[in-house]
């Protein structure tokens, strides 16, 4: 008999990771009681502690149990049963753990969840007298969903079975065959007493037909997750600073591995750009080495790096290798778990998150709904998806999202879906799907009774309607810019629209000239224009030269008075560039006189004194003056 | 390869950086209330680690005025050496109704000047999230918290009925009134902080290292906050006293140990 408790001071206990491990199984079967038997036989409980619960228990004329110990909140022991997932660290002579105990009683579904899913291990109990119920193939159902892959089973309250081996072996042999179907495979079963503490820290005398480990030893045998170092890169972009000079891009290298010179894809917009730098307040070690290391990060670290080119990133954003990128789509497939009180509908606008992404989606078809403790299948076409639920379905996104199949990279094959803030459900990627439009059902969308208004129409669009006045010189970049504007705006299923010379001139403004009164004519028809449009909800870029202040001045009065944001972009660039460029020969012709009256040569332009966003086009190129307007505009469109 | 080596403290640390910058994205308006103890001081390097050497939100100390004078004097220090943007709160009100330990029990005075004044500041600055540096091991209680834990408009914790925590998927939304309590320090104990604090060099008051046999192991008032029997006088010595110790952590703060369940009580309350 080997005591595994251990009081000295190791120092190897705190390099290593801890090994962190759920104790899931159906109400009553033991957990908590196995877990308090665990602490106490471990020494890990705070002094005093034991003797305090049992003379508690001895003043109110109850039999002491282990699973007082855990149940050190009021409202459990008078309800006994656990309530919420809780944290206990103990230890053996080989190394630290963290228990995570997930209570069992049916409703408390989403604690078991927050518990199991941030486990390394899995400890499922069944207690031997009941057997194998409900929860406890419901618990390793969900275990499965949620990627928990190393467990053992601890049949537990074999003292209320005589110890027998023929009814151990029944219910080995009963779950293993359920588990099989699953495709899990526990490591071992284990028969043990937590009660009266047989096979749980030393091999049981009243079971010495079991040859296996105790339960202090399947634990050992299991190890904490090593970082997915080997998977494709996948860095979650959480946000951008730009506290100093720098612009540091933040987030979390979920997968993989990102080093100093790596050219990396963002998705969605599939930009390219080089890794200039690992930046970092401190510098970074390789704290088992103990080596400094700005050269490279892991999957698990949260870093945060600088580009060569200045491309658009936001929060979201998934960085990788471009040989090997996550899929984008809009439509994909997934088993999804429910857990919110209200059933899961179809065509109903959630919040799909994935890592740091948020995109709105619907669920499209609900192809099969599974009970989640029987696994039997209905394959009829459901409408909704009940608490406590498992529906395979399709879900369709209204803009762009970047993911992965959850067999291939799972932190990037998984999502929740959010609605009015809260998590409801949480799902698995089986495949983006790229074609198949024509099976997507139109559905009527639940509306809120009342007048539409702006934010009801924010509400729908995913952003706010708003007024993007560019200003400055021809040649100076306007139309170009605007057209690069609009495409990046457009592929994030946003509502831009441009108005310019072309399509404003020819028709609406078709009767005005270009003598003074006119010129001011053409703004304020554009600038009422802009203003109802916006109202509608699109992001409206106009592209005039506007070269007098008054004239946009009005331009913002007239959107303000619609309650439209109005931002006015300065495309500065000097005469000389402009002229240089000269893309319609007008430069020339207003030199030869052919045209008078023409801005920068014979008719003045008055640059804006204090404009929301500047952009200086013979200095950056048109995807560098893109990604600036946009940084600072699409904050103000949320 | 060492590069792929990652020990316990770094992926507690990495975490921490997580949920920091996801709470500073989710809320317009976050605070970090700030106790100088050596939780606090982890905290703040933490936020410098994920800010790149900045705290970008106000630092709130609750001043009960019954401060041990070395830790006011760290406030002043810390303040100066990080640039934090430090906010002090009293409960003056209370004060001038003579709520105090010398007339009154310590959970009676350590909600009025600990829970209340956090309310008068929540009230005054319209914080929507409060960085908090509390630790699962610390107190059962705590140990049920959830990384983003939300507190109605009457500060309550709901704990019968938490949000689900997966996948790095937090309850990042505050309705009107209401706050979230962000915790990035509640999956490290004790000893996990004082190897930090050791690996990083995070300076901290020294009362925490034991002279004359004697040290704090947890700082609250002056008044209802006991030394232990130590000679642990360096972090080391700290390390191998914590491993061998079966007392609990807060076993020293007399507010949590005036009558049974205290701690629930003030947690339901609001206190941190």
């Amino acid at each position: 008999m080997t005591n595994r408790a251990s009081s000295t001071h190791d120092l190897a206990s705190s390099i290593d990771p801890k090994l962190r491990v759920v104790f899931v199984g159906h109400v009553d079967h033991g957990k908590s009681t196995l877990i308090g038997r665990i602490l106490n036989d471990t020494n890990s409980l705070p002094e005093g502690k034991l003797e305090q619960v049992q003379r508690a228990c001895a003043a109110e004329n109850m039999e002491f149990e282990f699973a007082f110990l855990l149940d050190a909140l009021l409202e459990e022991q008078e309800q006994n049963i656990t309530i919420d997932t809780t944290q206990i660290p103990f230890k053996t002579v080989k190394r630290n753990y963290m228990i995570i105990d997930a209570p069992g009683h049916k409703e408390f579904l989403k604690n078991m969840i927050t518990g199991a899913a941030n486990a390394d291990a899995a400890v499922l109990v069944i207690a031997a007298n009941e057997g194998v119920q409900e929860q406890s193939k419901r618990h390793a159902y969900l275990l499965s969903l949620l990627g928990v892959q190393q467990f053992c089973v601890v049949v537990n309250k074999m003292d209320l079975t005589d110890y027998s081996e023929a009814r151990f072996r029944e219910i080995e042999d009963k779950y293993r065959q359920f588990l099989k179907t699953l495709n899990l495979e526990p490591r071992v079963f284990i028969p043990a007493s937590a009660r009266f503490g047989e096979n749980i820290i030393s091999p049981s005398k009243k079971m010495t037909w079991h040859k296996g480990p105790t339960v202090a030893d399947a634990l050992d045998d299991m190890a904490p997750l090593a970082p997915p170092v080997e998977l494709p890169l996948r860095f979650c972009v959480q946000d951008v600073y730009k506290f100093d000079e720098r612009r540091i891009i933040a987030g979390r290298i979920e997968t993989g591995m990102l080093r100093v010179g790596d050219e990396l894809v963002f998705s969605p917009a599939n930009k390219t750009s080089i890794v200039q730098s690992i930046e970092s307040w401190q510098p970074r070690s390789d704290n088992a080495s103990g080596r400094a290391n700005n050269e490279t990060a892991i999957a698990g670290d949260s870093i945060g790096i600088t580009l060569r080119e200045q491309i658009f990133v936001e929060r979201g954003y998934v960085g990788s290798h471009s040989k090997n990128a996550p899929i984008e789509t809009n439509r994909f497939h997934a088993d999804l778990f429910w857990i919110a009180r209200q059933p899961a509908r179809l065509s109903y606008l959630y919040t799909a998150r994935l890592a740091t992404q948020e995109v709105r989606c619907q669920i499209v078809s609900l192809d099969e709904v599974m009970d989640s403790s029987s696994l039997e299948r209905s394959a009829t076409k459901a409408e909704q998806l009940e608490r406590n639920e498992v529906g395979r379905m399709t879900l369709q996104t209204r803009a762009p999202i970047v993911l992965d199949n959850h067999d291939r990279v799972p932190p990037l094959g998984r999502f929740v879906l959010v609605d009015d803030g809260m998590i409801c459900g949480g799902g698995i990627i089986h495949g983006g799907v790229y074609t198949d439009r024509a099976a997507v059902k139109s559905k009527n969308i639940f509306w809120s009774e009342g007048k539409i208004n702006a934010q009801a129409r924010a509400a729908q669009h995913g952003h706010r309607g708003a007024v993007i006045w560019l200003t400055g010189l021809s040649g100076s970049g306007k139309s170009t810019i605007a057209q690069a504007l609009e495409r990046e705006l457009f592929v994030r299923a946003m509502h831009p629209y441009i108005l310019d010379g072309d399509n404003i001139r020819h028709g609406l403004n078709s009767n005005l000239g270009f003598s003074p009164d006119d010129r001011v004519e053409n703004i304020r028809r554009v600038s009422e224009v802009a203003k109802l449009m916006s109202d509608a909800g699109n992001v409206v870029i106009t592209a005039f030269i506007s070269p007098y202040r008054a004239d946009r001045q009005r331009a913002r009065a007239i959107a303000m008075e619609g309650n439209a944001e109005f931002i006015e972009v300065f495309v500065d660039a000097p005469l000389a560039v402009c002229e240089e460029r000269d893309p319609k020969n007008l430069y020339k012709k207003a030199r030869a006189g052919e045209i008078r009256e023409f801005t920068g040569i014979d008719a003045p332009y008055e640059a804006p004194v204090d404009p929301e966003i500047v952009v200086q086009t013979h200095q950056q190129s048109v995807e560098e003056s893109v990604a600036t307007i946009l940084e600072r505009l699409l904050p103000r469109l949320k | 390869m060492t590069n792929m080596a990652r020990t316990h403290l770094d992926r507690l640390e990495n975490q921490s950086v997580f949920i920091f910058r996801e709470a500073y994205h989710s809320f317009k308006n976050v605070a970090m209330p700030w106790s100088m103890g050596k939780d606090s001081n982890v905290l703040i390097w933490l936020a410098c680690k994920a800010f790149f050497g900045r705290v970008p939100f106000p630092v709130l100390h609750i001043d009960t005025t019954y401060e041990f004078p070395e830790m006011l004097e760290f406030r002043e220090w810390a303040t100066e050496h990080y640039k934090l943007n430090l906010v002090v709160k009293i409960n003056k009100e209370a004060r001038a109704r003579g709520v105090g330990y010398e007339t009154h029990d310590p959970v009676t005075v350590t909600h009025e000047l600990k829970t209340v004044a956090l309310q008068q500041a929540m009230a005054q600055y319209g914080w929507d999230a409060l960085i908090t540096g509390i630790r699962r091991d610390e107190d059962p209680t705590r140990a049920k918290e959830r990384c983003f834990s939300p507190r109605n408009a009457q500060f309550e914790w709901d704990y019968k009925d938490q949000p689900p925590e997966f996948w790095g998927q937090f309850a990042t939304t505050a309705g009107k009134g209401e706050h979230v309590r962000v915790q990035p320090l509640l999956d490290w104990t004790e000893v996990d902080i004082w190897r930090y604090i050791q690996r990083e060099n995070i300076p901290i008051p020294q009362m925490y290292f034991a002279k004359n046999g004697q040290r704090y192991r947890s700082l609250g008032c002056r008044p209802i906050t006991k030394p232990i029997k130590s000679n642990a006088d360096t972090i080391d010595a700290i390390i191998t006293e914590l491993e061998t110790t079966r007392t609990s952590e807060r076993a020293g703060r007399a507010q949590d140990h005036h009558e049974r369940n205290a701690m629930q009580k003030l947690r339901a309350k609001g206190f941190l």
